[in-house]
């Protein structure tokens, strides 16, 4: 049984290299999509994921499957994106979300456009699925280094964001923190999401952020809670996927996500906050 | 307590949304250490005032000066509140957030601090639910858990915007006298209030507003009949073929 499961990673250098990327990205990914969940914007992290691609197009256009290229162009896009879209809905009638999806699809179909008139659909599959089981070193260094600042940058702006999140008109009357957190944030995200789509492809990425993040929140009544679940779930579910794509000849990164899906669902039915099964029991209610 | 040096003094200060002022032409001064209820009917701009004296609605015209205090003198109440009920925080937490000018972003809350929640959570009653989730609480005690924080945020001026909504008689009685505390403490108090008799019974000083100052100054004298009767009349919706208003060219054209 024990052999099962570390076999594959004792014997192949490239699940190893797997490994270490999808455990570097579950650190940072999840306690960023916790916020996400909590601000309700989890559904711009989706948008932010695709509003990578063309600039992620535009790096392989130029310097063809070159990561650093590819990153930069991903992350000057989901900046670009993101940074206006908050103009927008900052100036304008528009609310964030609206302008966002709008700057996004335009992004997303660009993006696509970019990629077929150059590229094969094999180049295209590589952007938006990922290639996790061929990381090579400067790939793993970017995931690391992207994942160190995260953390360290998470650890200094969590109060600010906490409140951002909680109470945005407090945190504007005592702190002058409010903008700078919430582009700082920002910045986390398409950062993380570039991290991300090395390993599991633009679309995949936002997956391994958001999912143990809504997981989470059947299992904890506070942010930190939260947190620790979400890291624990995305670790487990890297794990889970790498072995089941390794044995069942699987794509990875669907693997890993599908892994994180399948915890969601669980926890929906059985989590100790609010799960389905629970509210389904009949107990007796409290004194107090 | 009461000193003659202003807090917050008005020249002219027309606030409003879009070139249509919710209220305009307000001088005066609220001086430091001043109870003021803020009084008026539906759309008269008392949370307008408020949100102009807390910086959140630039003028459109006219200046407003704090008196040698900052943005951060002023602990601010608003009548509708983002706050995320749902968020997954405490009610300790959320009040501890008060002190935000001692502990800031970074720092840890020591011994002292700890002390310092638990007891504004006993000044309002809430001790017992310091540990629950703030969306477990009822509008009362979610209303008593703002006015803990801020208690906490020790502010020179004290901003309410209709503070007492949702709130049941005994609890508007305990919010009430933390008010009255403050003011003995020395701080500025501004109230908007819709409750006469309320403002009758507590408050030293009234401003009556109905888009424009109808009266400002101790509270029997402003609150008479008469001014209350033109307060309704002067009230009237937001006109989208307003003209433009021309009382800064007249003012200058009488003082020329």
């Amino acid at each position: 049984m024990i052999d099962t499961l570390v076999q594959p990673f004792i014997e192949f250098a490239f699940m190893r290299r797997a490994l270490v990327g999808c455990l570097a990205i579950s650190l940072t990914a999840p306690p960023i999509g916790v916020f996400l969940v909590l601000r309700r914007m989890s559904l711009m992290g989706d948008a932010m994921g695709h509003a990578i691609l063309p600039g992620a197009a535009i790096g392989y256009l130029l310097a063809g499957l070159s990561l650093f290229a590819m990153s930069l162009g991903g992350f000057a896009a989901g900046l670009a994106v993101a940074l206006a879209a908050g103009l927008v809905a900052r100036s304008t009638v528009l609310r964030e979300d609206a302008s966002l999806a709008g700057f996004y699809l335009v992004s997303l179909a660009l993006g696509v456009m970019l990629v077929s008139v150059r590229g094969s659909n094999v180049d295209l599959l590589h952007v938006l699925f990922g290639t996790v089981l061929a990381l090579d070193d400067a790939a793993l260094l970017l995931i690391a280094s992207i994942a160190t600042v995260s953390l360290v940058a998470l650890a200094v702006i969590y109060r600010p964001l906490v409140l951002e999140c909680f109470d945005p008109e407090f945190l504007r009357s005592v702190s002058p923190l409010s903008s700078p957190t919430h582009l700082l944030f920002l910045l986390l995200v398409v950062l993380n999401l570039v991290a991300g789509f090395q390993a599991l492809g633009t679309l995949m990425a936002v997956g391994i952020m958001l999912l143990p993040a809504v997981a989470a929140r059947f299992w904890a009544e506070d942010v930190s809670g939260m947190i620790g679940v979400a890291v624990a779930t995305a670790f487990a579910a890297s794990v889970t996927g790498l072995l089941m794509s390794y044995y069942l000849n699987v794509p990875t990164g669907p693997a890993v996500i599908l892994a994180c899906g399948a915890f969601y669902f669980l926890s929906m039915l059985v989590g100790v906050k609010g799960g389905v099964l629970w509210r389904l029991m009949p107990r007796k209610h409290l004194e107090a | 307590m009461k000193t003659t040096a202003p807090a917050i003094s008005f020249h002219n200060v027309t606030l409003g949304y879009d070139r249509h002022p919710a209220v305009h032409h307000i001088s005066g001064e609220i001086s430091r250490g001043e109870l003021l209820a803020v009084v008026g009917p539906n759309g008269a701009g008392k949370s307008t005032l408020l949100k102009g004296i807390v910086g959140e609605l630039k003028p459109l015209s006219g200046s407003l000066s704090l008196d040698g205090l900052g943005k951060r003198d002023i602990a601010y109440l608003p009548q509708v509140i983002e706050i995320d009920r749902s968020f997954p925080i405490s009610v300790f937490d959320c009040v501890a957030m008060g002190l935000w000018r001692t502990i800031g972003a970074w720092r840890g809350l020591r011994a002292r601090d700890k002390q310092a929640v638990i007891g504004a959570l006993r000044t309002v009653d809430l001790v017992e639910l310091a540990d629950r989730p703030v969306g477990s609480l009822s509008g009362g005690q979610f209303q008593r858990m703002l006015f803990a924080r801020l208690l906490l945020q020790d502010a020179a001026v004290i901003l309410l915007d209709e503070p007492f909504r949702a709130v049941d008689t005994r609890t508007v009685a305990e919010l009430i006298a933390l008010i009255e505390r403050w003011h003995r403490e020395g701080r500025t108090v501004l109230a908007a209030l819709h409750d006469i008799e309320q403002v009758r019974a507590h408050f030293p000083d009234t401003l009556l507003l109905a888009r424009e100052v109808v009266a400002w100054g101790k509270t029997p004298q402003v609150l008479t009949p008469a001014n209350l009767a033109k307060s309704r009349t002067l009230t009237e919706a937001f006109d989208s073929h307003a003209e433009i208003c021309e009382r800064d060219e007249e003012l200058e054209r009488e003082t020329a």
